[in-house]
């Protein structure tokens, strides 16, 4: 059993190791000037302003994109056709969308918008390819929302003469809205991330000034710091461990934002929640479970008890 | 007027997502022009500059091999270590902690584990081996390890919590000790679940690009040993894409790359549902 145990420190202990020794070595980098000024002096000088805005704006055309189609994907597979061929067809899309890797993704979001719709590698094909990438998560997660939503609710709705789209419009989007909203926050933060797509469809090794067109390549946060620690001889250590904590605090805040979104959406719906005893339940020795605690914890309490 | 409007509407976007699986594979097809055959997948060498240029790819391929089952070798067992210690030995608390920690590892940029390879794992294997270079195929898999670990013990831990209390209960029954409860009734049951936990992060370690780009070496020649530095499919197109021109041979081989990638992958896409599917059932 403590061989076990020293294999789930061996997954969890390194992660927290690197955390902290990226954010020991970045944060006295760390100034305004690096994070507002334009690189300046080959990558010695300025700061990482451009990368940081180039990325924003990415993650905006990703949410243009992903939301809509996304969220349009989710509400038919779950409110307008959800037993029919159509409904089966788009989850094993999902699916399988979901294991493609993201270089492909940049091969296609290069053929179609920037060779196909002829905008080249710029801001809006990299973006597009971004959008597109998030989908398979976007609609896996809106799907759940949907599916979330108790049945009595569109049942009311339904029965007070509204249609199928007002039905989903007033009575059911409000209710799944938190956990949608959880879902797009964290396709942002593994948009935000993605390298090997944007490398090569919307991404500038060194250009100095801000982003001016989204016909335009741009610099990006994970791209320059790809650029910073393997492309240039030379930059200082302690610019590319601070790139490196920027791109890491960026994609830890949205994720942070998502895990509390989704705790708040769990309190929220809890009272609605009748408590649901199985027959698995039953089988179980009655044992104080503190609320909250995961299935798995419970079983581990038994498993000890026992030995 | 409204409600036809909208059901249009959403019957369109619920159809994109199809389109866009079917659309991936057409436009891969397409720009890759046939460049997708024997010679290709076979051939000897790789080398867009040559004069002629060649494009065999044989050796990217053993690159992505040595990568994949190294990183495998790694993560599988301690994977799955990990998995039973969260779902049968740890403490709710330690429990918590790792699967958040997991969490967090889960979403950290490749980009950023490549960079802790370049800064702290390669330097370490060069010493720990005495190597000319730390760029290295198991420079590449130890990171690919890492990287696969949440994969693997968050969906193994969910297949060892699924196995029925009733199994347990019947070994221990019958005087079985714990470790013998876990070893000869609870892992076999979770055997199915447990597989395709491993399949699922081993398909999200194939298509890594960014780790093995920057820590593998890129040298397009298929190694003799795990030590010696390797080239894999998707760091070829990643370093590549950008100076290849657009309808060249360069740029077609390089889509081709692209198809030859997405077919593994989805191949152990199903694999990985054709091992959960028939567990879940039952």
């Amino acid at each position: 059993m403590a061989g076990l145990a020293l294999a789930g420190a061996a997954a969890t202990v390194p992660a927290v190791g690197a955390m902290g020794y990226i954010a020991w070595r970045g944060v006295p980098e760390l100034t305004r000037e690096f994070l507002t000024r334009a690189p300046a002096a080959g990558f010695a000088g300025g700061g990482i302003g451009p990368a940081i805005a180039g990325t924003c704006i990415l993650l905006l055309l990703t949410v243009a994109v992903a939301l809509p189609l996304g969220l349009g994907a989710a509400i038919y597979v779950r409110e307008y056709a959800p037993q029919g061929p159509g409904a089966r067809a788009i989850r094993l899309a999902v699916a399988a969308l979901a294991g493609v890797p993201s270089v492909v993704y940049g091969l296609f979001g290069l053929a179609l918008f920037g060779i196909g719709l002829q905008l080249g590698p710029s801001l809006l094909t990299g973006g597009l390819t971004l959008g597109l990438l998030v989908l398979p998560m976007v609609i896996a997660a809106a799907e759940a929302a949907l599916a979330a939503v108790p049945r009595s609710q569109r049942e009311a709705s339904l029965a007070l003469g509204a249609g199928r789209w007002q039905t989903v419009w007033h009575a059911v989007l409000p209710l799944a809205a938190p956990g949608i909203l959880t879902g797009v926050v964290l396709a942002v933060g593994r948009a935000a991330g993605e390298t090997a797509p944007v490398l090569f469809t919307a991404a500038a090794l060194y250009l100095p000034h801000w982003p001016r067109s989204l016909t335009e390549r741009a610099m990006t946060l994970p791209t320059h710091l790809y650029a910073v620690a393997t492309q240039v001889p030379g930059v200082p250590a302690g610019r590319q461990y601070a790139t490196a904590l920027v791109l890491l605090i960026l994609v830890f805040v949205l994720n942070l934002a998502a895990i509390i979104l989704r705790a708040r959406f769990r309190r929220w719906r809890q009272p609605r929640k009748k408590e649901v005893v199985s027959l698995h339940d039953v089988h179980r020795p009655a044992s104080p479970r503190p609320p909250g605690a995961s299935e798995s914890a419970s079983a581990g309490g038994r498993t000890r008890r026992r030995g | 007027m409204r409600e036809t409007m909208a059901a249009a509407l959403v019957r369109l976007a619920g159809w994109c997502a199809t389109a866009l699986l079917l659309a991936i594979i057409l436009y891969l097809t397409r720009e890759s022009g046939g460049m997708l055959n024997r010679d290709l997948v076979l051939g000897p060498a790789w080398d867009p500059v040559a004069d002629p240029p060649r494009f065999g790819a044989l050796p990217l391929l053993a690159g992505t091999l040595w990568v994949t089952l190294g990183a495998a070798a790694l993560a599988g067992p301690v994977g799955v270590a990990a998995a039973l210690w969260l779902a049968e030995a740890a403490p709710p608390d330690a429990a918590a902690a790792v699967r958040g920690t997991l969490e967090l590892l889960a979403a950290m940029p490749s980009v950023i584990i490549g960079f802790v390879g370049l800064v702290a794992v390669a330097p370490w294997v060069q010493r720990t081996f005495a190597l000319p270079t730390g760029y290295t195929a198991l420079t590449g898999s130890l990171l690919l390890a890492w990287m696969a670990l949440p994969t693997i013990v968050t969906l193994g831990a969910d297949a060892l919590a699924a196995v029925p209390a009733r199994y347990r209960e019947a070994s221990a029954g019958l005087g079985a000790t714990p470790w013998e409860t876990l070893t000869r009734a609870v892992l076999p049951a979770a055997g199915p679940g447990l597989a395709a936990a491993c399949t699922l992060g081993l398909g999200r370690v194939v298509g890594e690009t960014m780790v093995v780009l920057m820590v593998t070496g890129n040298v397009p020649v298929a190694a003799a040993s795990p030590l010696q530095p390797v080239q894999t499919l998707t760091a070829t197109v990643a370093a590549e894409m950008g100076e290849a021109v657009q309808g060249s041979i360069h740029y077609r081989a390089l889509f081709a790359l692209g198809l030859l990638l997405l077919a593994v992958n989805l191949g152990l896409s199903w694999m990985a549902a054709g091992l959960a599917g028939p567990h879940r059932q039952g």
